[in-house]
C-alpha cells in the first residue's frame, strides 16, 4: 500500500507534464497564428497519422527493426568482447587501446561507407546503429568486470574459489550495474544512428519519410515523424529500465 | 603446556616489483594458543594487513618461521580461515542470509545444514528478523555483523580481523566490543584483531602483540591480565590504565 501511495502521483506527475507541453505547444500555435508549415498544432499533427498516405505502420517497422536490430547486436558482441577480455588479459591489452581509439571515429562518418558496401537499407542503417551503440556498452562492461574491491578478492581467494566462481558470485553481478549504464547510453545513440543512415541513403522508414516530405513543406507529417521515432526510442528505454529494476537491486543502480 | 595454534618465528615479508624489493615485516615473533584473542597494534604502514595475510595463506613468506595448526588442532587454510575487513564487503545484490552463505557456497559444503548454521549465527550476532534485507537496508554496524557471521559460517578455526570496527562510530564500536567478546566466548574461535584502538586493544585481547613502525619488529608481547566477561567498568581500573599507557609508550605517542 504504502508503494502505491509513493509511485502513484510520481506517475500521474510524469504524465502530467507530458500532457501540458502538448497543452503549450496547442496554446503556441493557436495565439501565435503559426502558419501550418512552419508549426502544424497537435491536431494536426495527429491529422497526418491518420492519413493512409504515409504508411507510417511499414515505416515504423522498418525504423523500429534498424533501431532494436542495431542495439541488440550490439548488446550480445559488447558484453561477449568485454567478457573475453576478462578472462584473456593478452586479448584485453591487445585489443583494448585498439578499441579506444576506434570509439573516436565519429561513427555517422561511417554511414556513407557502410551504405557503399552493403547498398542501402535496413542492413546498413542497423549496422550504423550498432557501430554506434557498441562502444558505450563494451567500456562499461568491461569496466564493471574489472571492478572488484581488492579485499573481497582476498576473501575468495582465502577459500581457494575458483575462477568461475569469483565470475559467476561476485564479478558478474557486480557488473550488471554498469552494463545497465552503458544499456541506456547506448538506447539513445542507437536511435540516432538509425535514423542518420535512413536520411543518407534508404527507400523506407521514418527518417526516409522525413525526406520525402520536407519537399512538399509537409510539417504536420514530419512532426509526427518525429514523435514516432521518439516512442520507438521511449519504449526501447523503458524496456531498459524495466529490466534493470528486475535485475538489479535498487542500492546497485547506477544512474 | 598446550601447543601453540599459531607460531611465528621471525618472520619476514619482502614486496617485490619488478626489481625493486620492499621490506614490509622484519621479524614478527609470536605464538597464540588455541583459543586465544590476540590483539595486533603498531603504527599505519607497519604490516599488520601483510601479516594477517601470510596467517591467510595469501601471501607467502620470504624467511623464518610460520605454522599453523596442532597435533590436536589440524589446520587447513582453505576451510579453517575467516576473515573480517574494516568494509564490510557484503554483496549489494545478496539478501543478508545469502551473504552469509557466501563462504560455504564457495566451499561446496552441504547447503541445507550451512543455512541452518547461518540462520543460527545470524541470532548470534543479533541480525534474526534481518535475513531477508538487503545490505543498504541495514546500518553500518549491522553490516558488520554480517560479516562476522559470513566469517563464521564455515566453521573456520581461525578468525582474522583487519581492524573491524574501525569504520564505526564510538559508541557504536564499543557495543561491539562486548559483542565480539560475547561471540569469541560462544564460538570458542581463535582470533587475532588488528586494531588502532589502543584501548580496544587490551579490553578484548587475551594478550596484546605491539610490533614496530614498518618493517614491523616486535615491540612487545603481554599478556592481558583481566577477567571475563569484560566489562566497560573495567576501562576506569588502575590495571587497564597501565597497560593502555605501556602501547602508548612503546608507540612513542607520549
Ligand atoms: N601488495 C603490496 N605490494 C607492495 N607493497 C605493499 C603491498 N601491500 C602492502 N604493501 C606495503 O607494505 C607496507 C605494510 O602494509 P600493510 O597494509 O601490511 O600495513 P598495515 O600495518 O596494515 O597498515 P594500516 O594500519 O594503515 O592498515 C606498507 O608500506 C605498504 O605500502
Ligand atoms: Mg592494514
Amino acid at each position: 500500500m504504502d508503494r502505491l501511495n509513493e509511485t502513484l502521483p510520481r506517475y500521474a506527475l510524469a504524465v502530467l507534464s507530458h500532457i501540458a507541453l502538448v497543452v503549450v505547444w496547442y496554446l503556441f500555435v493557436k495565439l501565435g497564428n503559426v502558419p501550418k508549415f512552419v508549426m502544424p498544432s497537435p491536431v494536426e499533427t495527429l491529422d497526418a497519422l491518420l492519413s493512409p498516405n504515409y504508411g507510417w505502420w511499414a515505416n515504423i517497422a522498418v525504423t523500429a527493426t534498424e533501431i532494436f536490430g542495431g542495439y541488440f547486436l550490439a548488446l550480445a558482441v559488447g558484453v561477449a568482447l568485454a567478457l573475453a577480455f576478462t578472462w584473456s588479459k593478452v586479448l584485453e591489452t591487445f585489443f583494448m587501446p585498439l578499441l579506444i581509439s576506434l570509439n573516436m571515429i565519429p561513427k555517422v562518418a561511417l554511414g556513407p561507407l557502410i551504405i557503399v558496401w552493403f547498398k542501402y537499407g535496413v542492413l546498413p542503417n542497423t549496422l550504423i546503429a550498432f557501430s554506434i551503440a557498441l562502444f558505450p556498452i563494451l567500456l562499461t562492461t568491461a569496466r564493471g568486470l574489472r571492478e572488484i574491491e581488492p579485499e573481497l578478492l582476498d576473501l575468495v581467494r582465502g577459500l581457494r574459489g575458483s575462477r568461475w566462481q569469483l565470475f559467476t558470485k561476485i564479478q558478474l553481478p557486480g557488473a550488471l550495474p554498469y552494463i545497465f549504464s552503458g544499456m541506456k547510453v547506448a538506447a539513445i545513440l542507437a536511435v540516432a544512428g538509425a535514423i542518420v543512415g535512413e536520411f543518407l541513403g534508404s527507400d523506407k522508414g521514418l527518417g526516409y519519410l522525413m525526406l520525402q516530405v520536407q519537399v512538399t513543406l509537409d510539417t504536420p507529417a514530419m512532426f509526427m515523424a518525429v514523435i514516432l521515432i521518439t516512442m520507438i526510442g521511449v519504449a526501447l528505454y523503458g524496456m531498459v529500465l524495466a529490466l534493470e529494476r528486475l535485475l538489479v537491486v535498487k542500492d546497485a543502480r547506477l544512474d | 603446556m598446550t601447543e601453540p595454534f599459531i607460531h611465528l618465528r621471525n618472520v619476514r615479508k619482502v614486496y617485490r616489483k619488478g626489481h625493486e624489493e620492499f621490506l614490509a615485516i622484519s621479524d614478527a615473533t609470536f605464538d597464540v594458543m588455541p583459543g586465544e584473542l590476540v590483539s595486533l597494534v603498531g603504527p599505519s604502514g607497519c604490516g599488520k594487513s601483510t601479516l594477517l595475510k601470510i596467517l591467510a595463506g595469501l601471501h607467502g613468506h620470504d624467511g623464518g618461521e610460520v605454522r599453523i595448526g596442532s597435533s590436536a588442532h589440524a589446520f587447513d587454510p582453505s576451510r579453517d580461515v575467516g576473515m573480517v575487513f574494516q568494509a564490510p564487503l557484503l554483496l549489494k545484490w545478496r539478501r543478508i542470509l545469502d551473504n552469509v552463505l557466501l563462504p560455504a557456497e564457495i566451499l561446496g559444503l552441504p547447503m541445507a545444514a550451512a543455512r541452518e548454521r547461518a540462520n543460527g549465527l545470524l541470532a548470534l550476532v543479533g541480525l534474526s528478523g534481518f535475513e531477508d534485507k538487503y545490505p543498504y537496508e541495514l546500518s553500518g554496524g549491522m553490516q558488520q555483523r554480517a560479516a562476522i557471521a559470513r566469517a563464521l559460517v564455515h566453521d573456520p578455526k581461525l578468525v582474522l580481523m583487519d581492524e573491524p570496527f574501525g569504520a564505526l562510530d564510538a559508541l557504536t564500536r564499543e557495543k561491539m566490543n562486548l559483542e565480539l567478546l560475547r561471540i569469541w566466548k560462544e564460538s570458542g574461535k581463535t582470533i587475532v584483531f588488528v586494531t588502532h584502538g589502543i584501548s580496544e586493544a587490551v579490553f578484548l585481547g587475551t594478550r596484546v602483540v605491539v610490533l614496530t613502525a614498518g618493517p614491523a619488529r616486535m615491540a612487545d608481547n603481554f599478556e592481558i591480565v583481566l577477567p571475563y566477561p569484560r566489562t566497560l567498568e573495567m576501562k576506569t581500573q588502575e590495571r587497564f590504565g597501565d597497560y593502555t599507557r605501556r602501547i602508548y609508550k612503546l608507540l612513542g605517542m607520549e
